[in-house]
């Protein structure tokens, strides 16, 4: 038999409440589906956005790119990590192995958790975020974020004792 | 660099690879909203110095595409739960890795990745705070 992925598991579950639901409560499942349409229909067209912007984050920004600006010295590799952080895309997994590689070849801690820590801005995904919260709290939460990484990444450099 | 088809190809896997998560979500959400009153979220966030910390305690252990933290967030903001206490929870989501500890362990070693998701859940704190401060000054 196949096996059914993780992802259709927790849909099906919530298909499961909703069926149960539609024959114990059906006032509640029709407010819930009204609910859940408004929903839908306030954030589908921003996934055309994310999407066109996801595509073109994928043409330019590859780990092999990244990889080669992270090579910069002083305040300038500070630069690039905050840039490739939030330019990077694709699980946070994809990236150990190269990040690992990286601290071999010289790159410190400070460093990979500054970019670690730049991965939670998602240019792709900023429309989003934008149509909920406002463009002024996401241009604060942004730039306030990129300062608070180098911080993190320096702070993490003295903890973990790295000599410059 | 990728072609572009791929690019296209890649995002739109990506996306594809996403949407049970947000249909389930969504769907879930909806079901919270109806059955839970708006005075259920207002007397968990009570506008205290704790707030922030059940914020970002929450965004820690809760993992996903951040698009569905962004979705949560914004119901919760309508919700009545406060600015900083959902600002604390969408960034320890996205920095914050509890699943993730024992692979960033493995590969870039035990001791970076405690001290770098500790100092991640603090900062989703310290963000927070200085993003609604911000916010109420400019």
């Amino acid at each position: 038999m196949k096996k059914i992925e993780n992802k259709y598991v927790f849909l099906i579950l919530v298909g499961m409440i909703y069926l149960v639901l539609f024959i114990v409560n059906k006032s509640i499942f029709e407010s819930s589906l009204n609910y859940f349409s408004s929903l839908l229909v306030k954030i589908v067209p921003i996934f055309f956005l994310v999407f066109i912007l996801m595509s073109i984050t994928n043409y330019f920004f590859t780990p092999k790119f990244v990889a080669k600006h992270l090579r910069e010295k002083g305040i300038k590799k500070w630069i690039f990590v905050v840039i490739g952080g939030i330019l990077s895309t694709g699980a946070i997994y994809m990236w150990y192995p190269l990040l690992a590689d990286l601290k071999n070849k010289g790159l410190n801690n400070g460093l990979i958790a500054c970019f670690l820590y730049n991965r939670a801005i998602k240019i792709p995904l900023l429309p989003l975020m934008v149509f909920y919260f406002s463009l002024k709290y996401v241009i604060v939460l942004g730039v306030i974020m990129v300062i608070m990484s180098v911080v993190q990444g320096i702070i993490i450099n003295k903890l973990m004792e790295v000599k410059k | 660099m990728f072609t572009l088809k791929n690019s296209i190809l890649r995002a739109a896997k990506s996306l594809w690879n996403v949407l049970p998560l947000i249909f389930g979500t969504t769907l879930l959400l909806s079901l919270l909203v109806t059955i839970i009153p708006k005075s259920f979220y207002v007397s968990v966030f009570r506008n205290s110095i704790f707030d922030p910390i059940l914020g970002s305690l929450v965004g820690s252990i809760s993992a996903g595409n951040p698009i569905t933290s962004y979705i949560l967030g914004g119901e919760f903001l309508e919700q009545g739960v406060n600015l900083i206490a959902v600002t604390a929870f969408l960034v320890a989501w996205v920095t914050v890795g509890v699943l993730q500890l024992p692979a960033e362990s493995m590969i870039l070693g035990k001791k970076f990745a405690i001290l770098r998701n500790v100092s991640s859940f603090i900062f989703a704190i310290l963000v927070a705070i200085l993003t609604v401060v911000i916010l109420e000054v400019i």
